[in-house]
């Protein structure tokens, strides 16, 4: 028999607490591959944010450590520093770490520091029933925008990738989506350079991920998915950023 | 025993971290304690360490949190307005039960305040001070060289008991320049640290984590399992130090800083055949309640004066101590101000007069 999909080894065999069509379950899965892929589920530490993927350590067999709202990239920093030969990986969702966590992102960024981080753009705020987020388009409607966003009460939504494109450290930013599956394999590949750049010792990669959020967009599944693609991935636009490694002087 | 030598209190503590094994120190620049990290900066390179200056307190805690995950003695240092952005982070060690040593060089506050010493950071060092259900233990030097011993002693209990611990200074202390024998490395038993986060090599994944959702219990059992070793704490790591108690008739009771003006007031009314003492809290929780209520319950012992620099903190838990057997009096400058040995003197002589107290 010829075995073209599984379930990564990585993964735990756990049904998941994420809702129908929640872009956090595809973006665990494509993780946990790269992990299986790199063969590094040995060496690896996540850190979870708080947020609707706080409990990413339950499903991953892998070491694992909370991180207190918006501060997974100082406990990244902390871990990464005393253990530089282990990997980690730091998860935040936008509200962690764009709005509560930016100064720890952009500091981290600055640093350099060797961690790979995750950031899951949904343009709201999961766990807490749909707040306005940093990330949210002008004139979406939230909990707290129920008008839709004003830039003039709430301000513009933060481009994270362009913001850190700014610094001269990091090593790697580009900014992917899952809502179709062409983008969501280009995804895993994305979080496998970020990871091997890690191993490699090139410093910070920052892998934005565009994702879906039916339950507090109040969508469908599916109509989540195109709204990424018709919405969001159009103020966010996909691509690469920075890529040390595609560079000359890495060669 | 080693060498006598002079250093700053603030430049010795480090010493005493490094002596503990301590390899990593975090921190965000605040006076008076400034120091501390230009001297980590020197030094943990010289010992294969790593500084690093953090983008905020509240970083400095959660990068704590990352290094005791992997196991590793670290530490932070701050003073008042940085200790409290980092109280958040503090109970979240506190509920995943990590081990860190904090140190505070306490300034006069509320707010900005000044950069004075000050002792006002009591209640929040001793009532947890983040939210939730929890203590951490608190260490009160009154001199350099017990500053700097101390160190051991705090990344020890903190590594035994698997929790953060404050040490408490001012900035006296930290900025004071005393003779110290440095400390030897100790030689406690360290439990084996079986939850360290190293990657999951031949063992089963382990998660490191304050969150408790389920079962609905989850979490009360869980803090039931906190106050068990926080009785366990009370029971066995109460310090203090008690001077020329066994004859007093009238008990000072003071920490750190303030302790030494009283020590010096006390050896004045001595003089005058009046038998005063005190006791000096090394520990400010757990609080050495026992032989407070213990002298309270002694008739030769006639009241208590509480001594402090704020405008009476500790107070409170002598009075819980003391348990209304014996009037309690209160001496303390706050704002930064420090006690004067001469109105302190008067102060005790009030009470000495208020209770007739002969001299002898
Ligand atoms: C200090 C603090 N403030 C607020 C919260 C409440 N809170 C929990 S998750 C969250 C937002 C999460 O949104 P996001 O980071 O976008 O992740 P998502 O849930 O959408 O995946 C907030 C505000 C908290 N836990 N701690």
């Amino acid at each position: 028999m010829n075995i073209v999909y599984r379930r990564p080894e990585s993964l735990k065999k756990k049904t998941m607490h994420y809702c129908p069509g929640c872009g956090h379950s595809i973006i665990h899965k494509l993780i946990a591959s790269v992990i299986d892929e790199l063969q590094i589920r040995e060496d690896t530490i996540i850190v979870s944010p708080v947020g609707c993927s706080v409990l990413i350590y339950d499903y991953f067999e892998c070491d694992g450590t909370e991180s207190a709202h918006g501060r997974a990239q100082a406990v990244s920093t902390g871990l990464k520093r005393v253990q530089p030969d282990k990997l980690v990986i730091c998860y935040q969702g936008d509200g962690d770490l764009a709005a509560i966590g930016t100064s720890e992102t952009i500091h981290s960024a600055n640093r350099g520091e060797n961690f790979t981080v995750i950031f899951v753009n949904n343009a709201i705020y999961g766990m807490t029933g749909g707040q306005m987020a940093p990330t949210t388009l002008i004139g979406q409607k939230t909990q707290t925008s129920p008008f839709g966003r004003d830039p003039v009460l709430a301000g513009y939504p933060l481009k994270m990738c362009e913001l850190l494109n700014q610094l001269k450290a990091p090593a790697y930013i580009e900014r992917v989506s899952v809502h179709d599956v062409k983008n969501t394999i280009k995804t895993q590949k994305a979080i496998k350079k970020g990871l091997s750049y890690q191993m490699n010792g090139m410093g910070y990669s920052f892998i934005e991920v565009l994702s879906m959020c039916p339950t507090n967009w109040g969508t469908a599944p599916v109509q989540a998915a195109q709204w990424v693609k018709e919405h969001l991935a159009s103020y966010y636009p996909l691509g690469v950023f920075r890529d040390n490694g595609a560079s000359e002087e890495y060669k | 025993m080693g060498e006598r030598i002079l250093m700053r209190g603030n430049e010795a503590l480090c010493e005493g971290a490094i002596i503990a094994g301590c390899k990593y120190y975090f921190g965000y620049p605040i006076t008076p304690q400034n120091e501390i990290p230009a001297y980590m900066a020197n030094r943990l390179p010289e010992v294969g360490g790593v500084f690093l200056q953090a983008e905020s307190e509240i970083a400095s805690i959660n990068m704590i949190w990352g290094a005791g995950c992997a196991g590793k003695r670290a530490m932070t240092s701050s003073s008042s307005p940085g200790i409290s952005l980092m109280q958040e982070g503090i109970s979240y060690l506190a509920g995943a039960e990590l081990p860190a040593v904090i140190v505070n060089m306490v300034r006069g506050g509320p707010g900005l305040g000044n950069i004075a010493p000050a002792q006002s950071d009591y209640f929040q060092s001793t009532r947890g001070g983040g939210h939730g259900d929890y203590y951490v233990i608190v260490l009160a030097p009154a001199t350099v060289e017990e500053l700097t011993h101390m160190m051991v002693d705090a990344f020890d209990l903190a590594d035994i008991y698997r929790t953060p611990v404050i040490v408490l200074g001012d900035g006296v202390l930290g900025q004071m320049t005393e003779p110290l024998v440095l400390p030897e490395p100790s030689t406690r038993v360290i439990p084996e640290k079986d939850y360290i986060l190293d990657g999951a090599k031949n063992r089963k994944p382990r998660t490191i984590k304050s969150l408790r959702l389920a079962p609905q219990q989850a979490l009360e059992d869980h803090n039931m399992e906190l106050k068990k070793k926080y009785e366990e704490i009370m029971k066995k790591e109460v310090r203090y130090e008690g001077y020329m108690i066994d004859d007093a008739e009238i008990i000072v009771v003071s920490f750190g800083t303030s302790s030494r003006v009283c020590k010096s007031s006390i050896q004045m009314v001595r003089e005058n055949g009046i038998k005063v003492g005190m006791i000096r809290p090394v520990t400010l929780w757990p609080f050495p309640s026992e032989i407070i209520s213990d002298l309270a319950k002694n008739t030769g012992v006639r009241a208590f004066l509480d001594v402090e620099m704020n405008y009476g903190q500790m107070i409170e838990d002598v009075k819980l101590s003391v348990n209304g057997e014996k009037e309690v009096h209160f001496y303390g400058r706050t704002g930064g101000m420090l006690p004067d040995e001469n109105e302190l003197y008067n102060k005790i002589m009030e009470v000495v007069n208020e209770y007739c107290i002969q001299e002898t």
